[in-house]
């Protein structure tokens, strides 16, 4: 092989290969995800609002702040609980992803997974697997939301993880929330023969849709 | 920690183009290729601590390189013989390769085809294909792909002149074989 061929043969690459772009959707999804490592990585309450003053300034707070006021008036039939509900799962996911501590018990298979709650909770989470609808269960873990020890069972879709929240529904709960989105994470929620499922992911609505439209008619095990 | 992911974001963004195009040709798949630049930022972010001050570019492209391999060990092709063995890849395309040299009127012919160099490149075994990105689009030096892919820089120019060898052979193809 020659220099020449060798210049020759670079010269057809550059000229005829194509050199892929990143679509502007991915800048902003990685902006995005940075910012809620961010978010997470300033974790109390003050200080997060004190990140987010620095990084905005004080004006864009205030129009944030008036936005969110609006927004959550918008939002009519949300309660104030269900709106803390969110946060917490939606950190809790976040948590989970960030610390690298996804699952107590990892296993896809749901006979493992289900026992290995009992007696850590005063209640057995439903646990299916959803592998053949694209969804393995990747394993569970003990969380705590709404001050109280929850199950977290963790499932993957493609490269998204989705957190499933579960607890017994209280006695004078409320309507539970259909879904929401914070910070390009979704959420939706359910009740199902007295429990409460709260699944929350970086996946897109539909697909996550579609995963909580696939525990609901699974058959319970 | 909150500045230092601010610091990240600015630099790292600057290089998104050349992660997206590197994992877009490793994987195939623009929006597999999407989740692997996000991953791998996001993987880059918890080891930026660790890069004091060496250059990001090949650093970013290697995790998002490592990244996309991962990926296709998982979701091995039956097509694709990833387990990569540089003689056994590499002997069939020279077999074919010493036909085609005495043949160089051919290469000219195919030059125009910009899809037929695309699929030439796609049909290459990911460790060629990864090579020709980083040297001919990305233009980086054989310093820098040697980092970006764990291999001592005299195995860099070997497996560059075995990919460019093995890309000839592919252009040579006739069409209707693929």
């Amino acid at each position: 092989m020659d220099q020449h061929e060798d210049t020759e043969l670079t010269a057809l690459i550059k000229a005829q290969a194509k050199y892929y772009e990143a679509p502007p959707s991915l800048r902003d999804r990685i902006s995005a995800s940075l910012d809620r490592a961010k978010a997470a990585d300033t974790a109390p309450k003050p200080s997060r609002w004190a990140a987010w003053r620095q990084g905005w300034g004080m004006g864009l707070g205030f129009a944030f702040g008036a936005i969110l006021a609006v927004g959550i008036m918008f939002f009519s039939g949300m309660p104030g609980q269900q709106d803390r509900i969110v946060a917490q799962v939606i950190d809790g996911h976040v948590r989970s992803l960030m610390v690298a501590h996804l699952s107590d018990v990892t296993s896809s298979d749901q006979h493992t997974v289900k026992p290995w709650f009992s007696g850590k909770l005063d209640f057995s989470p439903p646990v299916q697997d959803l592998t053949a609808q694209g969804f393995p269960l990747v394993g569970g873990r003990l969380d705590y939301i709404d001050e109280r020890p929850v199950a977290a069972l963790v499932y993957q879709h493609r490269l998204h993880t989705i957190n499933v929240f579960v607890w017994p529904v209280r006695a004078n709960a409320q309507t539970l929330l259909d879904s929401a989105s914070r910070r390009g994470m979704n959420v939706t929620a359910w009740k199902d023969n007295g429990m409460q499922f709260w699944a929350v992911s970086d996946l897109n609505v539909k697909d996550l849709q579609r995963f909580s439209q696939l525990l609901r008619t699974q058959p319970k095990r | 920690m909150t500045e230092q992911i601010r610091q990240f974001e600015a630099a790292a963004l600057t290089h998104l183009n050349a992660a997206y195009n590197l994992a877009r040709w490793l994987v195939r798949d623009e929006h597999v290729a999407q989740d692997m630049v996000q991953e791998a930022f996001l993987r880059a972010l918890k080891y930026y601590g660790s890069l004091r001050g060496s250059d990001m570019r090949p650093w970013l492209l290697s995790i998002v390189r490592n990244t996309c391999y991962t990926w296709l060990q998982s979701n091995k092709r039956g097509d694709e013989a990833l387990e990569f063995d540089e003689d056994r890849d590499s002997s069939a395309y020279e077999a074919a390769f010493d036909r085609a040299e005495n043949n160089p009127e051919a290469l000219l012919l195919h030059k125009q085809e910009s899809a037929r160099v695309n699929l030439a490149i796609e049909s290459l075994p990911p460790p060629f294909r990864e090579v020709l990105v980083l040297r001919e689009l990305e233009d980086l030096s054989y310093e820098e792909i040697a980092v970006v892919m764990s291999i001592p820089a005299g195995t860099v120019m070997s497996r560059l002149a075995r990919a460019r060898a093995m890309l000839r052979t592919a252009l040579l193809r006739p069409l209707s074989e693929e």
